[in-house]
């Protein structure tokens, strides 16, 4: 197995958000999380992730067989745990090819690997930019400096396809995006997904399920999984709206 | 030349306090009685503050200083007034020349509130003088505080005690009435208790043309979840000298919205300082001055962040024509400690000629890392596009100006919190900005002997 | 998780070693302790300076001895004893140089360990450099590529002998001996520096640039840089500087005079590293410089940069007047203090020409237990029509025992102006950092590319050698710190 929470309670400023929460997740699938606003889909990529001020009060998290709870955030990441950000933010005079050489040789650092000759960090930050249709020259421009929405959500999924990690979460990826950022940001998860990685894909929306096919959907409310199927269930959610999960566990 | 004129006064002073203390300090609480003791000895080691002192380096206050005081033959009248506010109720009362009527005794309002002389609540109150009087901070102790300290015989008290909230406004008309060259000293103590709500208009006018130096002090002390808006009106004669001193100190959660606006008056100097003490306070300083000829106004300002969790914000603003000066300085001090604080400072100026002269001096003094401080300052002139689109939608060159200073000085006077008042300080912009404005109008007087000031300042210039 | 990682971060801060502290034994000309007339014509004959400039020396000593050390900065500067100090210290020198050979090994190798190869083969192309040691100027590269060009750039006592009249053309023209108390102690006791003069229509095919260094104990350093640009000419000058790590403060006075005459554009970039004192205060350079340039003729322009990493005390200005019509003067400033170091840093554009244009970029950036200061004046004169400045003053705070202050001075006398000053005060955000640390970029890291982003706008403006040190050097000053 690649990845497991198992009973996780999360707390934020001594209140609980997440209430018991599982999921294992295998090499080569995509899950993805749905639910209400407001229900701990973010405190559930915080906590993974490893952020300030997001308290585990019970439960384990486990990636690639290693309990990664004592983990800095760095090296989770350099584990091979990506987040793409609901709201990126900006770095201002960093530009993004400086970021991401840090960011590369900062793992290749953690997997004992000399840095990345720079002809070849060169060429990868031109096929990956290509991936995303990303056209605007990223070595003038800053981290999420003056992007647009669309932006920022290409350049995150651009810098997953630089950091190729094992576990991608996606928070929210396709909110505030067109229906063309959308499809170009869902090609570039599409042309990642490999056998030895997963997605987990938090999403509000049906929509984007339609590009990026999930193997399993699962409902969160309320700081836990209250249903779980296949992408049939993203669907009936659709059609049914979040009232009738309400309806169906009450 | 002009050195051997101060230190006259300053023994003219010291002559007359040498003579009349006894009499000036015979009803006098035991704290009162120190601190006026103390404050003559500072004046008599330092006297007046000079030009050379950072805070008065661009001040031109030291220039009205000046042999001819007259200190001690000052009458004491009793003025009756009307204000001509259009629908603006308050609680009134007036200082003429500093002081209140002989027999004028404190009014005590139904729901608690005391206001009327400080000289009268000293000695019906005199545990809250031993409690408060003399106790805030003051951003620079310089001569006129000691002298102020020293010599005052009245000024205004407020007194709202726990829970009390004012129905009316209070407003306190100070008027000066003297022919010869008058220095008039008021002593003011503002008491806003824990929970008490407060409204205070406090207006300065004088009704004739001679000169006159007013050295005011106001302490203003707000308890916890306590809120006060003061606003003060300057509007004085040409001659005329104001030298304002407030200083506020406020607890937990209190707010404090002061408004300083300065329309007329020959030299104005308004140091403004609070200190906040508690969490969760929030103090918003405003002011605005539309001043021309040889107007100087100067706005000093003091906000000491001693507590976390506390935001303040001071924005004041000023057009200036003719050969006016005028100078800002603000400073925001947030001690060690003191995180999340918010503290916010601008101020922007139009300058209209090549004669009016603006310094300002933003200060931000910063030992706490957890915090947002910012501040602008800007000099320039009207937006030239916004000119453009206007005068595209078909509005004459004059009223696109009008309507940009308007708008200019209007982010100011939007604040007021008092409906009426807000009205009447627009309506007054507006007709300052067309040089409508007379004296008349802000005379607290019917007298109908209309006198036209000669106060415009030249839109078409810009 | 780990509440407060930062705190160890800080600790490994402000641990971080200065690299510059060595010191080099060789033999030094000292004169006695002290200052007096006598010290200075001591200084003067060991010159064999001209008779005016000992009197230009003498006006300044006695124009010092009626004036204060000036108390108005945002500085805890402890009583300098003036007597307790030795103003001229020399590497003793064997006879005039005519090669890089005849220098001496050890002054060689001090500049090599610092980075600054007086060897001409080993330099990079496009810079000549002067070298300054204690008080004397030990080499000057790259002379032959220069006086093709007409290009005067050698030690100031080098161009008293050479070219007096220009140097006394222009000495004390910009700041004049009563201009301030360190000016005025300059003026009378400046031992050496660079002089630097480029002709009519001349643009300066190499960045000049002088290093200075501060290696004898119980000295102060007083040295003064002056920088002609006659009409249409074009200069870049780069200045860099540090000092052996001795637990007493040392002073260095220095004055910088730029004149730009019409249509010339004179840039001049500082990094200056003199040594900080240790961790818990102690020792350092004491810097009271004054610098200032004049935009004299009409189109004209000069730019500052500075990063400012070094010293215990920093008080300096460096200023534009701008006197010519359309003139353009620009300061860019990053000052990073750590510990207990103190800056009050900023500049004054004094605008006097029509149209004239000034721009104000500041990054502060205080650690430990530093106080940073920004002090900056702006003035529009009542004749200077159509002038424009913008200043903007920002200040990044890394932990909650240092301070981050900013005193602008705005002083308008001209309707036309547009005068714009903003300037806020920040730490490095949470989001930022998580950001960093999601992407694998540990705090420590993060904080240097965060920081260096921060500074990005000043940085640049250096010249592309001077660029990479400054980045280099913020990383390790401020090496992963933060509150």
């Amino acid at each position: 197995m690649l990845f497991e929470i198992k009973n996780l309670h999360v707390s934020v400023g001594g209140k609980e958000i997440l209430k018991g929460f599982n999921l294992s997740v295998n090499e080569g699938e995509i899950h993805a999380i749905m639910g209400p606003n407001g229900t701990g889909k973010s405190t559930l990529a915080a906590a993974i992730t490893g952020r300030d001020g997001y308290e585990i009060t019970e439960g384990e998290i486990w990636f690639k067989g290693k309990n990664i709870m004592e983990m800095s955030p760095a090296d989770r990441a350099n584990e091979g745990i990506f987040l793409s950000f609901q709201y990126p933010v900006e770095i201002p005079g960093v530009s993004i090819q400086n970021f991401m050489r840090t960011a590369i040789n900062a793992k290749r650092e953690y997997q004992g690997l000399p840095n990345m000759p720079m002809p070849e960090f060169i060429k990868m930050m031109k096929e990956k930019q290509a991936m995303v249709e990303i056209t605007a020259k990223l070595q003038n421009r800053y981290v999420n400096v003056g992007f647009s929405g669309g932006e920022k959500k290409k350049n995150e999924i651009f810098q997953m396809a630089m950091l190729e990690p094992q576990l991608a979460i996606l928070d929210e990826t396709d909110s505030g995006l067109d229906i063309d950022a959308l499809r170009i940001v869902a090609n570039g998860v599409n042309q990642l997904h490999r056998d030895d990685n997963a997605f987990i894909v938090i999403t509000h929306y049906q929509r984007l399920l339609d590009y990026i096919v999930p193997d399993f959907v699962h409902v969160m409310y309320d700081g836990r999984i209250v249903k779980s199927g296949d992408k049939s269930l993203a669907l009936e959610l659709e059609e049914k709206g979040y009232e009738w999960i309400k309806d169906t566990i009450l | 030349m002009e050195n051997q004129n101060i230190k006259n006064t300053q023994k003219q002073f010291i002559e007359y306090a040498n003579n009349s203390m006894d009499k000036i300090s015979a009803n006098d609480t035991p704290r009162v009685k120190q601190l006026r003791q103390d404050a003559l000895k500072r004046f008599i080691d330092n006297g007046f503050p000079t030009k050379k002192m950072e805070k008065w380096r661009n001040s031109r206050m030291i220039e009205c200083v000046n042999e001819d005081f007259n200190i001690d033959r000052i009458e004491n009248k009793k003025h009756d007034f009307c204000c001509v506010i259009r629908e603006l109720d308050t609680e009134a009362i007036s200082l003429t020349n500093g002081k209140f009527a002989e027999e004028e005794q404190l009014k005590v309002l139904e729901n608690g509130i005391v206001i009327g002389s400080t000289r009268k609540a000293m000695q019906e109150y005199p545990e809250l003088f031993e409690k408060y009087f003399g106790t805030c901070n003051i951003n620079d102790n310089n001569g006129f505080y000691d002298i102020n300290t020293a010599l005052w015989q009245d000024g205004f008290f407020i007194y709202a005690p726990k829970n009390t909230v004012g129905e009316k406004p209070i407003q306190i008309i100070k008027i000066i009435d003297e022919e010869n060259n008058p220095f008039i000293q008021t002593r003011n103590l503002i008491i806003v208790e824990s929970n008490a709500q407060l409204q205070i208009i406090d207006c300065d006018d004088s009704i004739k043309e001679q000169s006159s130096f007013v050295n005011s002090y106001t302490e203003i002390f707000i308890g916890e979840n306590a809120q006060l808006e003061n606003y003060k009106l300057q509007n004085l004669n040409d001659n005329s000298s104001l030298l304002n001193t407030n200083t506020a100190k406020q607890l937990a959660n209190s707010r404090l919205q002061t408004h300083t606006i300065s329309f007329n008056g020959g030299k104005i100097r308004n140091n403004i300082h609070v200190d906040i003490d508690g969490e969760g306070a929030e103090c918003n300083i405003y002011g605005l001055y539309l001043v021309d000829k040889t107007q100087h106004v100067d706005n000093q300002l003091k906000v000491n962040h001693n507590v976390p969790n506390c935001n303040s914000n001071e924005k004041f603003k000023g057009i200036l024509d003719n050969e006016a000066t005028a100078v800002f300085n603000g400073h925001v001090h947030v001690a060690p400690n003191a995180q999340k604080t918010i503290a916010y400072q601008n101020n922007s100026n139009i300058i209209l000629t090549d004669k009016a002269k603006i310094n300002t001096l933003p200060f931000l003094e910063i030992y706490a890392d957890d915090v947002k401080c910012s501040h602008g300052s800007s000099i320039g002139q009207l937006d030239q596009e916004a000119m453009f689109y206007m005068q595209q939608r078909g509005i004459s060159k004059e009223n696109a100006r009008m309507l940009l200073m308007y708008a200019f000085a209007a982010e100011i006077s939007n604040n007021i919190g008092i409906d009426a008042l807000r009205e009447r300080i627009d309506d007054m912009i507006k007709r300052r900005l067309k040089g409508e404005l007379s004296s008349c109008e802000n005379c607290v007087f019917q007298c109908n002997t209309p006198k036209e000031y000669d106060f415009k300042i030249d839109l078409s210039k810009i | 998780m780990d509440s407060n990682p930062n705190e160890n971060i800080i600790e490994k801060v402000t641990n971080k070693e200065y690299e510059f502290g060595f010191v080099t034994d060789i033999e030094t000309d000292f004169a006695p302790k002290g200052l007096n007339e006598d010290i200075i014509r001591l200084i003067s004959a060991k010159k064999e300076e001209p008779e005016w400039l000992l009197e230009f020396r003498l006006k300044a000593y006695r124009h010092w001895l009626t004036i204060k050390q000036p108390t108005w900065a945002h500085l805890n500067i402890p009583p300098i004893d003036y007597q307790d100090i030795i103003y001229y210290a020399a590497p003793k020198k064997r006879k005039e140089l005519q090669s890089l050979d005849e220098v001496d090994p050890e002054l060689l190798d001090t500049f090599n360990k610092l980075g600054i190869s007086l060897d001409e083969q080993k330099r990079l192309s496009g810079v000549a450099v002067d070298a300054v040691m204690d008080s004397t100027s030990v080499k000057t590269t790259f002379q032959d590529t220069l006086s093709k060009h007409g290009i005067i750039f050698m030690s100031f006592s080098e161009a008293v002998k050479q070219y007096p009249d220009l140097v006394k053309k222009y000495l004390g023209t910009v700041v004049p001996y009563t201009d301030n108390f360190f000016a005025a102690l300059n003026s009378a006791v400046f031992s050496d520096g660079s002089f630097c003069y480029i002709p009519k229509g001349v643009r300066c095919p190499l960045e000049l640039s002088t290093y200075f260094r501060i290696n004898a104990a119980n000295t102060g350093q007083f040295e003064r840089t002056l920088i002609v640009a006659e009409e249409g000419a074009y200069v870049s000058y780069m200045e860099g500087c540090t000092a052996p790590q001795r637990d007493e403060n040392q002073l260095h006075a220095a004055i910088v005079e730029i004149i730009a005459e019409t249509d010339a554009e004179v840039k001049y970039s500082t990094v200056q590293n003199w040594y900080p004192g240790d961790k818990d205060g102690k020792g350092g350079i004491y810097n009271f410089v004054t610098k200032r340039g004049i935009c004299r003729g009409d189109r004209s322009k000069i730019s500052w940069t500075q990063v400012e990493t070094g010293s215990a005390i920093t008080w300096k200005y460096p200023s534009c007047i701008l006197k010519g019509d359309d003139t353009t003067a620009e300061f860019y400033s990053v000052a990073v203090t750590n510990n207990y170091q103190q800056a009050d840093t900023g500049t004054k554009m004094i605008h006097l020409g029509k149209n004239s244009r000034s721009t104000i970029i500041s990054k502060g950036i205080s650690a430990g237990y530093s106080q940073n200061s920004y002090r900056g004046l702006v003035r529009i004169a009542p004749n200077a029509s159509n002038c424009r400045n913008f200043s903007q003053c920002d200040s990044l705070l890394l932990g909650d025992k240092c301070g981050a202050h900013t005193w602008p001075y705005i002083q308008c006398n001209n309707d036309t102006a547009i005068l714009e000053h903003e300037a806020t005060t920040s730490k490095i955000s949470e989001d930022q950092l998580f950001y960093c640390n999601q992407r694998g970029i540990d705090t420590e890291k993060a904080i240097g590319l965060i920081v260096n982003g921060y500074a990005k706008d000043v940085l640049n403006k250096l010249p592309m050698e001077f660029a990479v040190e400054a980045q280099k050097l913020l990383s390790i000053t401020l090496e992963g710190s933060v509150g």
